[in-house]
């Protein structure tokens, strides 16, 4: 889960990490007001979204006058920024945090991860801050400094001092940045982050070290013992498909082509998704509905794939391991009865007791396209939505 | 004997009170499996299965002489319940749940380093289906009847693509020495290497099938021991062609965050190690036949 940068200062200053004065604000007023609160000459107003790139983009801007201000929130509020992560739809600004300009002598990255290969976690950091980290280890892959935690004491001082000489810091800073690195390493762990990224954290001229912008990203599986970051949860931050999928406990992700997907386990899922566009088609989305294909489930997997306007075939791919073909053949006829799907529905099963399940769908009545093996349903998935697209309009009423 | 487990391993489960503990427990004594208890705090005494409830795994051990213990524990407690296992003796662990916290399987291989290798417990999982060894044993909740018994020894993280995997060998006539699961989870007990050196030593096994996916150095890392020590014929699926870039596939590990980690970029590295790599999931049965004929 991802949180906004204001929300990632205010956790990380609790752990000691300093961050430059700055204000929540709702709307342009609020913004206005928050600054001359702050006091200062100038101010940076930066868009609210779940996502970097956001100076680019122009979701940072640098003001100076209440009038400059007003003017940056009206351009930002309500709109969609588009950066390079949010992809073409972009990510709506609904605050801004309004912060006191400081004055930077030198810009570093740093960013603390899992990493997979040690399976500890990692401080990346480099003296070329305020790039993104891919440009960095792509165009100055010597400047960067890494360093895994052993979990059992965490991060020692002389490991950070380590990277604080190595980035070249001031040794009069010293202590700072070791404050610095112990705060964000006890902040991921304390709260089960995944990912603390502060790029840039700069050294103010006057030798203070900041964090000048934040970005925390927490481990799902461990939101059940911090109930306080799950507050920080923004829908209006998320595919609306997918927090609605996350709400019924399905795990799905939108993606931009139309033959809809429906299968069980991750694997499969990815697989199944591969079959299609190998097969000349486009997946419109991952889906995976769990081990038990029940009809509920499957019920519910119909209502969300059909809620793209986008979806122009539905494919079913059920392994039916413990359960049984004839079980979950049973489930998707009655889902089917029960949610109105117009386009071409194409259900393959395998497993145990394929041919009773098999009987079931064919006996049902209803439209429905069956295959047997991955490579037939994914064919048929194509030229169910081809054919299918030279055909009339369609009306759709999705209960 | 086959790798990780045989038809004598004694097996405890851990959280066999739970519905679906229950549900697998029947299932894996069905199909052969010596499950000889269970473990479950504060409910010593009782009976599941006509197997013993133990309060603690070093109790169920004292008493049952189990070496291997199935985890299917809520995510909350599975850590727990893994470092109890380590500690009490058992020999291999395999843990069935999903969604641990990350830092806890962090804590949970910290502490396993704890002891020397050879008393180290063996770990597959979290977040996957099993092992199993077909007509043998199974540790876990994969349907035991799609399994042939055979040569090609199965290593992935897929629950239900490793079945449809083996439902295609079936399909041809061909056979599993042992299926074995390492999960989808980032931070996962052992890795695609663990499970190929134990391949690679095994007699029963004659070709290797690894069945990966986007995210995280793992598939990267068996390739190059692939290429340095495996001798025996590898044959490669990575699902996740389609996937786009730094999103979540339900696997909490199946994400590409970094260069190497996309399903082309592993398939690269995979054949450059001399790995046949099966170009989509219908045709791994297939790949695994040609490969066999070309070898026998």
């Amino acid at each position: 889960m991802d949180i906004h940068e204001y929300q990632a200062k205010d956790i990380l200053s609790g752990f000691g990490v300093e961050v430059p004065p700055g204000a929540i604000a709702y709307s342009p007023e609020q913004a206005t007001y928050r600054a001359r609160e702050l006091g200062g000459e100038k101010w940076v107003v930066k868009a609210q979204v779940h996502a970097g790139g956001r100076g680019k983009a122009g979701g940072v801007q640098l003001c100076s006058t209440d009038t400059e201000i007003q003017a940056a929130c009206e351009e930002m509020f309500g709109r969609k920024l588009v950066t390079h992560q949010t992809g073409p739809e972009g990510k709506g600004i609904y605050r801004v945090y309004v912060e006191a300009g400081v004055p930077i002598d030198r810009e570093i990255y740093l960013g603390f991860v899992l990493d997979r290969t040690s399976q500890r976690v990692m401080i990346v950091a480099s003296g070329e801050g305020g790039m993104e980290i891919e440009d960095i280890s792509a165009e100055k892959p010597d400047s960067i400094v890494r360093s895994t935690v052993e979990p059992a004491v965490g991060l020692q001082e002389f490991q950070a001092r380590e990277i604080a000489f190595a980035l070249g810091i001031d040794p009069a800073l010293t202590a700072q940045m070791v404050r610095t690195l112990q705060g964000c390493y006890r902040a991921f762990t304390e709260l089960d982050a995944t990912m603390v990224e502060i790029n840039p954290l700069v050294i103010t001229g006057d030798s203070r070290i900041l964090a000048l912008d934040a970005k925390m990203t927490f481990d799902d599986n461990a939101l059940f013992r911090h109930p306080q970051i799950s507050e920080f949860r923004d829908k209006s931050q998320e595919d609306p498909r997918e927090s609605r999928a996350a709400d019924r406990g399905l795990s799905y992700v939108g993606l931009d082509g139309n033959i809809g997907c429906i299968v069980n386990g991750a694997g499969l899922a990815m697989a199944t998704m591969d079959t299609i566009k190998l097969a000349g088609g486009e997946p419109a989305n991952f889906l995976d509905i769990g081990g038990g294909a029940t009809p509920e489930r499957v019920a519910k997997a119909f209502r969300l794939v059909m809620s793209d306007d986008n979806v122009q075939a539905v494919l079913v791919n059920i392994f039916a391991g413990i359960n049984r073909c004839d079980w979950v053949a049973e489930g998707v006829v009655q889902a089917l009865k029960e949610v109105q799907v117009d386009v071409p529905v194409i259900v393959r099963l395998a497993g145990t007791n394929v041919a009773e399940g098999q009987k079931i769908l064919a006996k049902s009545g209803l439209p429905i396209i069956r295959a047997t093996t991955l490579m037939e349903a994914a064919e048929r998935s194509v030229g169910a939505w081809k054919n299918d697209l030279s055909q009339a309009t369609r009306v759709r009423a999705v209960k | 004997m086959s790798i990780l487990l045989d038809r004598d391993t004694k097996v405890i489960v851990q959280g066999i009170t739970g519905r679906m503990a229950t549900f697998h427990t029947r299932d894996m004594m069905n199909y052969g499996t010596n499950v000889v208890g269970g473990v479950v705090p504060g409910k010593g005494g009782e009976t599941v299965e006509g197997v013993p409830v133990f309060n603690t795994v070093k109790e169920a051990i004292a008493a049952t002489g189990a070496e291997a213990s199935l985890v299917f524990v809520p995510p909350p407690f599975a850590a727990d319940s893994i470092m109890e296992a380590a500690d009490a003796g058992i020999r291999y662990c395999v843990c069935i749940t999903d969604g641990i916290p990350a830092q806890d399987m962090i804590r949970v291989k910290r502490y396993m380093y704890r002891y020397p290798k050879d008393k180290r417990m063996v770990l597959t999982g979290p977040n996957c289906a099993g092992t199993i060894s077909p007509g043998k044993a199974l540790l876990g909740i994969m349907p035991g009847h799609i399994y042939l018994p055979g040569n090609v020894g199965i290593v992935g993280r897929s629950g239900t693509l490793g079945y449809e995997a083996a439902a295609q060998l079936k399909e041809l006539g061909l056979g599993v020495s042992t299926s074995v699961g390492i999960g989808g989870d980032p931070i996962n007990g052992s890795s695609f290497k663990d499970i190929l050196e134990r391949f690679e030593q095994d007699d029963e096994t004659h070709v290797i099938a690894l069945i990966g996916e986007i995210g995280g150095p793992q598939e990267a890392e068996a390739a190059e021991y692939i290429r340095d020590h495996i001798t025996k014929p590898v044959i490669a699926y990575v699902a996740g062609m389609t996937a786009p870039k730094g999103r979540t596939m339900g696997h909490a590990g199946a994400i590409i965050s970094a260069f190497g980690e996309s399903a082309s970029e592993k398939v690269e590295i995979l054949s450059a190690a001399g790995v046949t790599v099966a170009e989509n999931p219908a045709v791994i049965g297939e790949t695994i036949a040609n490969v066999m004929r070309k070898t026998a």
